[in-house]
This record gives C-alpha cells, sequence and structure tokens, in this order.
C-alpha cells in the first residue's frame, strides 16, 4: 500500500513537473534582469542555463496498461505438479524530454515508472499452512531513468541507463551504457550497448524446508548478470529496412529460485538447484516492409542457445493495416519453440544421484503460439478531441503452450504529446 | 543440412544487400511511418515482459536478457 502511494505520488510530480513547462519559461523571462545584475562570468552560465531550460521541451508522455492472466497445471512451486493460477496488473509511465545545447547536440531525458500488481496462486503454496501467505500477492516497482545525446553533424548518439526494481524478495539495480553511429546518408546505423544487473534474492524457502518458523530467514543472495548488444540496421529500399541484433548475456549467482519444489523418483523432496553461471546467445533479425499504401509487414526472427542445452526458436509477424490515415489494425502472431535445460525433469522423475534439477516448465521443451489484435488510431485533431492526445491503443493477446498453460493480456496504451 | 541453412542466410544476406539503393531523406515518408520503427511498440512493452518469466529464451528482441527481475 506504501509503495502504490508513493508510486502515484512521484507519478503525480512528475507529470506536474513535466506540464509546467511554460512556467517555467515565463519565471526566468522575469529574473532576466536579476541574471543580469550578477558577476559577468556567473550572468553568462545563468544566460547559458536560461538558455537551456527555454529550450526544454516535452516530448511525449505514454501510459501504458495491462491485465494478465494464466492459467496451468504445472506449477514449480509444488514440483511440476498444480495451478499456475495468477494474474497481473501491470501500469507504466514514461515521460520523455528534450532540449538542445549550444553546440546543437539534442538531449533527451527519459523517466519510467511502472508497477504491476500480481496475485498468485502458487507462489500461496510456499506456506500452505497460512490461508494467505506474504508471497499470495506483491507489488513490483522498478523505475528507470535514461539520458541520450545526439550529434546530428557527428551522426552519432551516445547515452546511459539506470534502472531499480524491488518486489517481495528480489531487489536489483541496473545500467549500460550506449552508443550509436549512422552513415551520412543515415540509412545505416550501428549500435553498441554495454550493461549490467546487479540483484539481491532472498531465500525464502518452502514452509517444510525452513529451519525456523518464520515466512523469512534473512538469509541474501546475489545474482549478477551482464550483456554486450550489438545491432546494425539498414534501410535497404524506400519500403524496406532491416535490423539485425546479437546479445551475448552472462549470468552468474543464484540461478535457481529458492522457494521451487523438486520431486524425486525416491519420494524425497528438495528445492530446486541449478549452476552458478549460465551463458546465452540471443541473435535477432527485424525487419519492415511498406506493402502497398495500407499495408506494413513487421517481422522478427531469433535463434537462442545458452549452455544449459537450451535452444530456441522465436518468430513473429504483425500486420497493420491502416484502415485510414489515422485509423489502423493490426494482428499479431508470434510461435516460439524451445527445448529443455538438460536440468529439467518433470515431477518424481529426477534421480536424486543429479548434481542440478529443476521441475521448472519455464525451462522446458514445450511450443508456443500467441496471437491476437490491435487497434491504433491517432486523429489529426488528437484522440476525443483532446488536442494533446495523440495516440490511443488497444491491443489484446491470446498465449498458449503445448503443455496446457494458457493467458490473456489485454494493453491500453495512450500517448500525449 | 547446416551447410545448406549456412549457404541459404549467406545468398539472403548477400541479395538483400545488392539490392540496397541510397533512399534521400525526402524519399523517405514511408520508412519513417511510425508503424516502421524496428523496435517493440509501447503497447508490446508488458507483452515483452512475460515472455521473460514464461520462456527460458530472451534477450536480441529490445527486452532483457536476463536479470533486473526474478525471471528465467
Amino acid at each position: 500500500m506504501k509503495k502504490t502511494i508513493i508510486t502515484i505520488g512521484l507519478y503525480a510530480s512528475f507529470l506536474s513537473c513535466a506540464f509546467a513547462q511554460n512556467t517555467t519559461k515565463y519565471l526566468f523571462k522575469k529574473n532576466t534582469s536579476s541574471a543580469l545584475k550578477l558577476a559577468p562570468k556567473e550572468a553568462k552560465s545563468s544566460e547559458e542555463n536560461v538558455g537551456i531550460l527555454k529550450t526544454l521541451k516535452l516530448e511525449e508522455v505514454n501510459l501504458v496498461s495491462s491485465y494478465y492472466q494464466q492459467d496451468g497445471n504445472n506449477s514449480a512451486v509444488t514440483g511440476g505438479i498444480g495451478t499456475e493460477k495468477l494474474f497481473d496488473i501491470a501500469n507504466s509511465l514514461d515521460i520523455k524530454l528534450s532540449f538542445t545545447d549550444k553546440k546543437a547536440r539534442k538531449h533527451s531525458l527519459n523517466t519510467d515508472f511502472s508497477v504491476d500488481y500480481y496475485s498468485s496462486a502458487s507462489s500461496d503454496m510456499i506456506d500452505p499452512r497460512s490461508i494467505s501467505s506474504a508471497s499470495k500477492q506483491d507489488t513490483h516497482f522498478y523505475p528507470s531513468i535514461s539520458w541520450s545525446m545526439k550529434n546530428d553533424k557527428k551522426h552519432q548518439t551516445v547515452g546511459a541507463n539506470f534502472s531499480y526494481s524491488t518486489e517481495w524478495d528480489y531487489q536489483s539495480f541496473g545500467g549500460n551504457l550506449n552508443f550509436s553511429k549512422s552513415s551520412k546518408d543515415n540509412n545505416t546505423e550501428v549500435s553498441l550497448k554495454v550493461g549490467a544487473f546487479f540483484d539481491t534474492w532472498e531465500l525464502i524457502l518452502p514452509v517444510e524446508f525452513r529451519t525456523n518458523s518464520g515466512d523469512r530467514n534473512g538469509s541474501f543472495k546475489p545474482r549478477n548478470s551482464y550483456n554486450v548488444s550489438l545491432g546494425v540496421s539498414q534501410i535497404i529500399n524506400k519500403r524496406l529496412q532491416l535490423m539485425a541484433v546479437i546479445e551475448p548475456a552472462y549470468q552468474e549467482g543464484l540461478l535457481s529460485t529458492p522457494y521451487h519444489r523438486v520431486y524425486f523418483k525416491d519420494g524425497t523432496a528438495k528445492v530446486e538447484k541449478l549452476p552458478g553461471t549460465r551463458f546465452k546467445l540471443p541473435v535477432g533479425l527485424r525487419g519492415s516492409y511498406f506493402l502497398g499504401d495500407r499495408f506494413i509487414i513487421r517481422g522478427f526472427y531469433r535463434y537462442y542457445q545458452d549452455d544449459w542445452n537450451m535452444k530456441a526458436h522465436t518468430v513473429s509477424v504483425e500486420v497493420p493495416i491502416k484502415i485510414t490515415s489515422f485509423v489502423s489494425v493490426t494482428p499479431h502472431y508470434r510461435f516460439n519453440s524451445q527445448s529443455a535445460v538438460k536440468y529439467f525433469s518433470p515431477y518424481k522423475t529426477h534421480l536424486t544421484s543429479e548434481s542440478y534439477y529443476s521441475s521448472d516448465y519455464d525451462i522446458s521443451g514445450f511450443k508456443s503460439a500467441f496471437w491476437g489484435a490491435g487497434v491504433r488510431i491517432a486523429p489529426p485533431d488528437g484522440v476525443l478531441g483532446i488536442k494533446h492526445w495523440n495516440t490511443a491503443e488497444l491491443r489484446y493477446g491470446h498465449y498458449n503452450r503445448s503443455n496446457g498453460m494458457v493467458a490473456n493480456i489485454i494493453t491500453l496504451s495512450a500517448k500525449f504529446k | 543440412m547446416k551447410s545448406i541453412k549456412i549457404i541459404a542466410i549467406c545468398a539472403f544476406s548477400a541479395s538483400s544487400m545488392a539490392s540496397c539503393v541510397t533512399v534521400k531523406e525526402y524519399q523517405k515518408n514511408r520508412i519513417n511511418d511510425s508503424e516502421m520503427e524496428l523496435a517493440a511498440r509501447k503497447a508490446e512493452k508488458f507483452e515483452t515482459s512475460f515472455y521473460l518469466y514464461r520462456e527460458g529464451a530472451s534477450g536480441a528482441n529490445g527486452g532483457k536478457s536476463g536479470g533486473g527481475c526474478g525471471c528465467n
């Protein structure tokens, strides 16, 4: 509750700051005479600040809300059997500001506040003695701030991002640095991003494995993740553009989930155990093609493999159809096929002689499909006649996995400019 | 079979690059359409998040490649 109130307060204060830009301009204009009374050096600095603030512009504000629900019968909390019923309500507010400095470089500042509230039936089984344990529901709060500077003369952009995430048993600090360089005709761009997450996971064990009677034992384990992303995008012709990305990632620390149970063939039980390192190698190819005057074909393919022996192929296609110049309908389809990690086995099939074991069906072998459609409107006079409400989009998707899990997600997004 | 795949990928890449033409800024009205963006849309933000939890593969799609959440 406390986190929710803090979040709403932060939302409100940032919105008021963002929409107060005109007021800021007015105040600085009124105070120009006092700035001139300062010593020459200070006065010059103040004038520069005034100049920067005068060009401070609210680029856009994005609000995204979604409702997600899922159900299945392979919960890892209960060893690969039992309900996976869960719902999640997620909200995000994203504010983008920009200004141009005296060297004509454009700076963009992006702040994002996201909050998820979820309730999970399987998490409640961490401690089934209680009627409704602390694990049953939680709020996940994850703000981030990013800055980028675009130099049109040099055709390059540099940027940085910092993120924080907190939930019931997990805390994370993350950051990345990024750089991109485009060709003189802006038809080719090469980008590089280097990032890291430093996470801490509280060891909350299933009730029968606890040595004390409390919910928590105050023990924490780190999980660090490092990644590098290298991308190349190319405009092929007036209608087609492609992008290729390779993003190796390395993780170390506690990579298993402390409250996942594993039941062995001989009837004994332990908590999930996975290796302390994982190296991932995804390679993605994305393209968009403008077909005729009304159709756009957006495609994505990813090949993934890691050193836990998982291999995966993901393909997605969506086709925005422009019904009019400001209304489009977008059917979408995504297919994913993954092999199981070598440490996975279903309920009561692991042997006690194995070094690592998991019955988490999220890292098992399966095929999944996600399909649905979205409607997007961007009228020239603003949505519902509200001038600053630039775009509204409603999107629905249905997800099903070959192991029986199904999920639905509906998202509403709004852009204000 | 593996070599056929590699040859097919190389042939596709070579033919794509060969058909590259210089597109001037004033010819980019279709390329600059907001639906043509080579990135996930804002409305896909939470879909990308749930894939991270429900699937083992991640990264190279504009989302996280691991870390930052109690996900896979």
